[in-house]
Order: C-alpha cells, then sequence, then structure tokens
C-alpha cells in the first residue's frame, strides 16, 4: 500500500466503508455515504469530521509573544486567554507558507493549528525564525486527535451526546475542560461556514468521542463534503487559494493583515500591494452553462486569450449553479467582468461575482 | 455487488454498448456510477457529431472528479439522452437503462473488441 499516515480514527472510517484517499500526507477518509448526503447533513442539521491529520504545535517561553507576532499576519496582541484568531504565515516576498489558527492558551503561551499536508514544512519554517527569539517550539501533531462537530445543531448534539456544555463559548473562543482525566481543548471554530466546535484530545479520548457520536447516529462526513463546504461560503485552502505563489491581499484575505502592527514576515509586499493593488486577484466566477471549472483549468478574456485559472470549482450543492474561485489577472477582477473558462475542448461562458456563494451561519 | 447486465458490450473503461440492429446505445455501467458517486453533470456530443472507437465523446462528473467517456464504438450519433441534461443523478438509479448516446454503428466488427458480461464481471473482479 502506501507510506500514507493513519490517524487515530483510521480503523473506524475503513470499517464504516469510507472510501479511503491520500490527503496531506494522510489515509483519509473522502466519504462515507456521499458528498451530496453528508453536505447536506453539515448544513441542515448536524455531522461530525475526523480532522486528527491537522498539525498542533505549541510555542512558549519569554518571548512567544513577540515571536509568533513576528511570523504570522494577525496581531495576536489584541487577544485574551481563551481567544482563537486565523491568519496566516508569510515568506519574506508575501507568498503564503500556511495559514493557521492561533489559540491564546496563558501568557506567552500559543497553540498553532496547521495544515496537515504542510507540518514538515512548517515546524522547519517556525524553528529557522525561532533562532533569534527566546521561546521553545514543539510540535505535538502526533500527540493530538481532533474532531470537528459542525451544523445547526452542533450546540446541542455535545451536549446531549459528548455531555459537553458549550454554550458560554462565543465564536473564535475556546476552553480547556477535564474529560475524564484527559486535559483536551474545546473551540467554537470550523471550516464549513456553519455553526460548530472542533475537540483536540488524546488519540484515545477521540476515539471515545466519535464512537459515541456514531452510536447516536451522528453523520460521519468525509474530506469531500468539507471541501465543498467551505469552497461555497469562500473560505480558502492551501494548496488552491493560498500558495508560495499568492498572498493573502490577492487571495482578498486582507482582514487578516494587520499592516498597522509591528514588523511581521511578509509584512513589506503585503503593504506596498494593498496600496498599489496586487498584480493578481482570487475572484468568484459563475458559468452561464452547467459545465464544471475543475481545478487547473485554465481561464480566459473573451478573445480566449488565458489570464488565469480555476483554484476550486464545483456543480455547488447548496447553490444550484456551476461555480469557481479562480486566480486572475487583476484587470479581469472587477465584479460582472465576463470570461470564459477552458473545460475539455469547449470554452464556456462566466461572470466574476464574489466568491462567497452561500452565506456563513455563524454563532457570533 | 454491482449489476451487469447479460447481452450487453462492456470496455474497460466501463461504458456499455447495446446493441438494437444497426444502433448502439451507450452509456456507462452500474460499477461505473457506483465508483463515481453522485453523477452532477454529463458532458455530451450533439446530434450528427461522429464518434470514434476509443476515442472521448464527453464526460460523467461526479461532484469530485470529472471522468472523460470512451466511445467503445465508431459511428454518428443520432440521440443524446437529453433527460440526463437535467436529471445527470438519473444515472445512479439505473445506469444501464440512462444510457447517454446512441449511435448509428460504421463497423459492427469493433464489438468484438469488447467484453460480454461474463467476461465484465471478472474484469471488476465480482
Amino acid at each position: 500500500m502506501s507510506e500514507n499516515k493513519f490517524t487515530c480514527l483510521h480503523d473506524k472510517h475503513v470499517a464504516l466503508g469510507a472510501l479511503m484517499s491520500p490527503f496531506g500526507g494522510f489515509d483519509m477518509p473522502i466519504q462515507y455515504k456521499g458528498i451530496v448526503e453528508e453536505h447536506n447533513a453539515v448544513r441542515n442539521a448536524v455531522g461530525v469530521f475526523d480532522v486528527s491529520h491537522m498539525g498542533e504545535v505549541h510555542v512558549t517561553g519569554p518571548e512567544a509573544q513577540k515571536f509568533v507576532n513576528y511570523i504570522f499576519t494577525n496581531d495576536i496582541t489584541k487577544m485574551e486567554i481563551g481567544d482563537i484568531q486565523y491568519g496566516m504565515m508569510l515568506y519574506p516576498n508575501g507568498g503564503t507558507v500556511d495559514d493557521l489558527l492561533v489559540y491564546t492558551m496563558g501568557e506567552n503561551d500559543y497553540f498553532l493549528v496547521i495544515n496537515a499536508a504542510n507540518i514538515d514544512k512548517d515546524v522547519a519554517w517556525i524553528n529557522e525564525q525561532a533562532a533569534n527569539f527566546d521561546v521553545k517550539v514543539e510540535n505535538q501533531s502526533e500527540s493530538y486527535g481532533q474532531i470537528a462537530v459542525q451544523g445547526p445543531e452542533a450546540e446541542k448534539t455535545m451536549k446531549a451526546v459528548l455531555n459537553l456544555d458549550c454554550t458560554d463559548l462565543t465564536f473564535y473562543t475556546f476552553k480547556c475542560v477535564d474529560y475524564n482525566g484527559d486535559n483536551i481543548i474545546v473551540s467554537r471554530t470550523g471550516y464549513t461556514g456553519e455553526d460548530g466546535f472542533e475537540v483536540y484530545a488524546s488519540h484515545k479520548t477521540i476515539q471515545d468521542m466519535w464512537d459515541m457520536l456514531m452510536d447516536a447516529g451522528v453523520q460521519p462526513c468525509g474530506l469531500g463534503c468539507r471541501d465543498t463546504l467551505r469552497f461555497e461560503v469562500g473560505l480558502p485552502l492551501y494548496g488552491d487559494e493560498l500558495t508560495a505563489d499568492i498572498t493573502p491581499i490577492m487571495a482578498g484575505f486582507g482582514f487578516f493583515v494587520k499592516l498597522d502592527k509591528e514588523d511581521f514576515i511578509g509584512k513589506d509586499v503585503c503593504a506596498q500591494q494593498k496600496a498599489e493593488g496586487a498584480p493578481k486577484k482570487l475572484v468568484g466566477l459563475e458559468l452561464h452553462d452547467k459545465a464544471i471549472p475543475r481545478h487547473g483549468y485554465e481561464v480566459c478574456n473573451e478573445n480566449e486569450e488565458p489570464v488565469g485559472y480555476v483554484t476550486t470549482g464545483y456543480r455547488g450543492i447548496s447553490v444550484d449553479k456551476s461555480i469557481a474561485v479562480a486566480l486572475v489577472d487583476a484587470a479581469y477582477g472587477k465584479l460582472g467582468t465576463p470570461l470564459k473558462v477552458h473545460i475539455r475542448k469547449k470554452f464556456f461562458d462566466a461572470t466574476v461575482v464574489k466568491k462567497k456563494f452561500h452565506d456563513k451561519s455563524y454563532k457570533k | 455487488m454491482s449489476k451487469i447486465i447479460d447481452g450487453l458490450y462492456y470496455s474497460e473503461s466501463h461504458e456499455f454498448v447495446k446493441v438494437e440492429g444497426d444502433f448502439g446505445y451507450v452509456g456507462i455501467t452500474d460499477y461505473a456510477q457506483h465508483e463515481l458517486g453522485n453523477v452532477v453533470y454529463v458532458d455530451m456530443p450533439e446530434v450528427d457529431d461522429e464518434v470514434e472507437a476509443g476515442e472521448d465523446f464527453g464526460a460523467v462528473e461526479s461532484v469530485k472528479a470529472a471522468s472523460d467517456l470512451v466511445c467503445p464504438v465508431s459511428g454518428t450519433v443520432v440521440e443524446v439522452n437529453e433527460a440526463l441534461d437535467d436529471e445527470p443523478g438519473l444515472i445512479n438509479k439505473d445506469a444501464f437503462e440512462n444510457w447517454i448516446i446512441k449511435v448509428e454503428l460504421s463497423d459492427k466488427s469493433e464489438l468484438e473488441n469488447l467484453m460480454d458480461a461474463a467476461a465484465y464481471k471478472a474484469f471488476i473482479g465480482e
């Protein structure tokens, strides 16, 4: 077989008959029942994902705050203990190393959640930058399992099935809980555009929680619908919408880049692009036809000359249209611009639209 | 266990041909629809298009991916299954009933290159 790693729930996915496929160096479930059914379970009720492949890095030490703020685009000095921020780590040229969550665990104590495919690269990058700071960097990715309980019924499910009362958590906050002797982290976060929670715990606790959720009839959801859900609400996937060649400004995530804070890696390029405009722009596309734009397909202007490419595309599930996100030359980035997508042998008409195709329903 | 129908011809890329006189109905097998998952779009040729054995004539797309359709026979498209335009999921309901194109066969000897039901059954390992 492959050299892909297994999460602590791997055997359970196989036993459930999931379609398994490599993702980010792990053998992961793509779907159990079907992408459409799982997608709708999350939009309309509740579903649970195994996201144990995500990486966790713990940064502590006298200069932890100063250090994390230097490698991260958002401003962590604005957080209190129990707060979470989303943002990016950038290369000096503004390209993205990864997008991540930073949890404020305590004074000079931060928990970074990074993408599975980037764990080795990120840890090397963080360690390299840490050389001039008095900090301790620990890669704890192997110690944690993680599940995401997502959907409008998530809060009710957390209480009823896992006995975790989360009514006190607001969006992008977390708490540490003693759960049968295991010190776990529960946050009101997710990657679906719906209300929901993510739990970080030991492999044993995650396995027990998964079994409880299955016994209660909660729909297991694979990475297939995780992608359709995040795409419809305009959330980026590293490797598609954010890469070493795409700055957060090009991608339209300038909100998470705080240019008014102290220096951070990639600041100059972001400031320049914000002031003068970036050369490329991430846009939404709506096709006038049913043909489906896929990652990598060429995007052209009306003369059928290439001006960019599709980063993610689908036949929408919550939105019954063929839709895409594409990186195009900035001149073609205005809403309403007519473009064409090259699909197999034909060019299909499309229009630039907002890249949020479905409204998020977060509990603020 | 996938459904396989006796009397049809099968290709290694999981298309079937149901022959009636000089015509062949071409679609994807039950095994293929199951492997694909929810079909959300079928890219079909137009009536009067020429198709050639071994060449792409369109694509079947699931939520996750596009799969090329490879024509098992050569000829002229005389009909396309327009019902699939509005309801591509019909292929998941009954792949054999919901053929994709009807072809006027130009060379019936090409059918000899395809598998019968028993050979296809062995091919997919069932």
